[in-house]
């Protein structure tokens, strides 16, 4: 019985891991924190925010959840900091600082 | 049994046709090109529903091939020489996916010069792909070789794909004598390919290639290099059962005339036919020669080779393949060091033989016998790493 993507880790040994490291289930990237790779950081100033949605779609890797026609703040597990949103919000809603965190210390 | 006279790529097109894989993408390129054709031949006459993907290169079709068996379809390819270089990065991407794919290679040289004759040197520079290599020495066993290839590759504690090999024109070209299976011999033999995992099965996602950091990639490693080792039971225990629909028998190597030689040659493919008319004619006289001829390269048997040739006094290791290391081609590479972990006390001469479609005669043959014997009798007087035959020098 092969395991489960939550099952293995990097105690796992050789003999326990399935062929070729494939996977038998899907959605496991959800798993894959990819937000520490960061090194800058996005933030909203939700005064200047239209929720005009612009950001959503140029978000390479989906880290701008919507919920009920609007953006929620970004879901720092999988946002790697590309900067593309800053350019794309018409704005000026979106601001970067240096390092894993936003300036009001997340 | 059907008794007929055949080209190595009819007989070989034949067996794909008995076989009926699923889908086959291919790239024509000589001496291989014929496959492709006579399947596609045979599919439009209605003798096989094989979905056939012309593809713009080797390269896409060794990737329409990894993304078709990955889907769950038993998938097959054909190619030669520089076909088989242009599909190298996707060779090791079949290999460690673990995707059991069959490939009818036809050995040619690679460039340069660009000469289109047998030679080894495509798939040995594949040798460490993670493909396993079955080689034949006539039309007869190409489509064996062929026909046994899926039941290796699929079975369950491999899972690794499968190159069958046969020489450039020499045997793809050539027509001999050949027996054939029956249609509904070869589907029960064959079966039909049932994988546990497939991005087609719609109760079970899954993901194939994913990312590996250092943390898991050498376990990875390890776990294909399983698949490798226990090919070698699976080879014997498939060869055995072909042994009972087609009366003929197979295994890592044929031994001819091998068991009380004291001068063997081991060589890989067609140049061992004309070895054993050497080794007849030599034997009519009494002297003590043998032949091993290797088939099974990938796993290599290094250590069933050197117990078939521990009572030898002289081996000659041929190869068909420059390594351009400067000390001798692959089999003798990885002969040598099997010999010598088996502490065999036999004097080795290796040799480079039939580059880029050169002869070697049963002269050559009897010649290098000869060498042996002088070579177990007086010592060695060589005063390069290896030597090459049939060279004007």
């Amino acid at each position: 019985m092969a395991l489960s993507a939550k099952e293995i880790n990097e105690t796992t040994k050789w003999q326990d891991l399935t062929e070729g490291l494939q996977i038998y289930e899907p959605a496991t990237s959800k798993d894959f924190i990819t937000g520490e790779w960061r090194t800058s950081t996005p933030a909203v100033d939700w005064d200047k925010c239209k929720q005009c949605l612009l950001c959503v779609p140029y978000c390479p890797d989906s880290s701008i959840p919507v919920e009920n026609g609007k953006r929620l703040d970004f879901d720092y597990d999988h946002c790697k900091g590309c900067g593309i949103c800053e350019k794309a919000c018409p704005f000026g809603a979106i601001t970067f600082s240096e390092g894993m965190s936003t300036k009001e210390g997340r | 049994m059907i008794k007929e006279r055949m080209s190595g790529n009819e007989a070989v097109a034949y067996a794909m046709k008995q076989i009926n894989p699923d889908v086959m993408p291919a790239f024509p390129i000589t001496p291989s090109t014929e496959l492709p054709q006579f399947v596609s031949s045979y599919i439009a006459n209605g003798e096989m529903d094989t979905e056939f993907i012309p593809v713009e290169s080797e390269h896409s079709a060794m990737s329409a091939a990894i993304g078709a068996e990955a889907a769950g379809a038993r998938t097959m390819t054909a190619t030669s020489s520089a076909g088989l270089a242009l599909m190298w990065e996707m060779l090791y991407v079949a290999a460690s996916n673990r995707l059991p794919i069959a490939l009818a290679l036809v050995n040619r040289a690679l460039s340069g010069p660009l000469n289109i004759n047998c030679e080894h040197s495509d798939s040995m520079g594949a040798r460490d792909s993670g493909w396993i290599q079955i080689y034949a020495e006539d039309n007869q066993e190409a489509y064996d070789n062929f026909i046994q290839a899926y039941r290796i590759a699929e079975h369950k504690d491999v899972m690794l794909p499968i190159m069958i090999c046969q020489d450039g024109f020499i045997i793809s070209h050539g027509v001999q004598n050949i027996e054939l299976l029956e249609d509904e011999t070869v589907k029960k033999f064959v079966g039909e390919y049932e994988p546990a995992h497939y991005l087609l099965k719609k109760e079970e996602p899954m993901a194939v290639g994913p990312y590996a950091v250092s943390c898991y990639g050498m376990e990875a490693k390890r776990a294909q290099a399983q698949g490798m080792m226990n090919a070698k039971q699976v080879i014997l225990d498939v060869a055995l059962e072909y042994e009972k629909i087609s009366g003929r028998k197979y295994g890592f190597y044929e031994g001819y005339c091998l068991e009380d030689a004291e001068y063997a040659i081991v060589a890989i493919g067609s140049v061992c036919g004309t070895t054993k008319d050497a080794i007849d004619a030599l034997r009519a006289k009494g002297m003590k020669v043998g032949l091993l001829k290797v088939r099974v390269f990938r796993p290599f048997p290094g250590r069933e080779f050197a117990e078939a040739l521990k009572n030898c006094k002289a081996i000659a290791i041929m190869d068909r393949a420059e390594s351009f290391s400067a000390n001798g081609g692959p089999l003798a590479a990885e002969l040598s060091a099997a010999l010598f972990q088996a502490k065999s006390k036999a004097e080795v001469l290796k040799i480079m033989y039939g580059l880029n479609g050169r002869d070697f005669t049963v002269e050559d043959a009897e010649k290098l016998f000869d060498d042996l014997r002088d070579l177990a009798e007086n010592g060695s007087q060589e005063t390069e790493e290896y030597r090459y035959i049939g060279l004007r020098e």
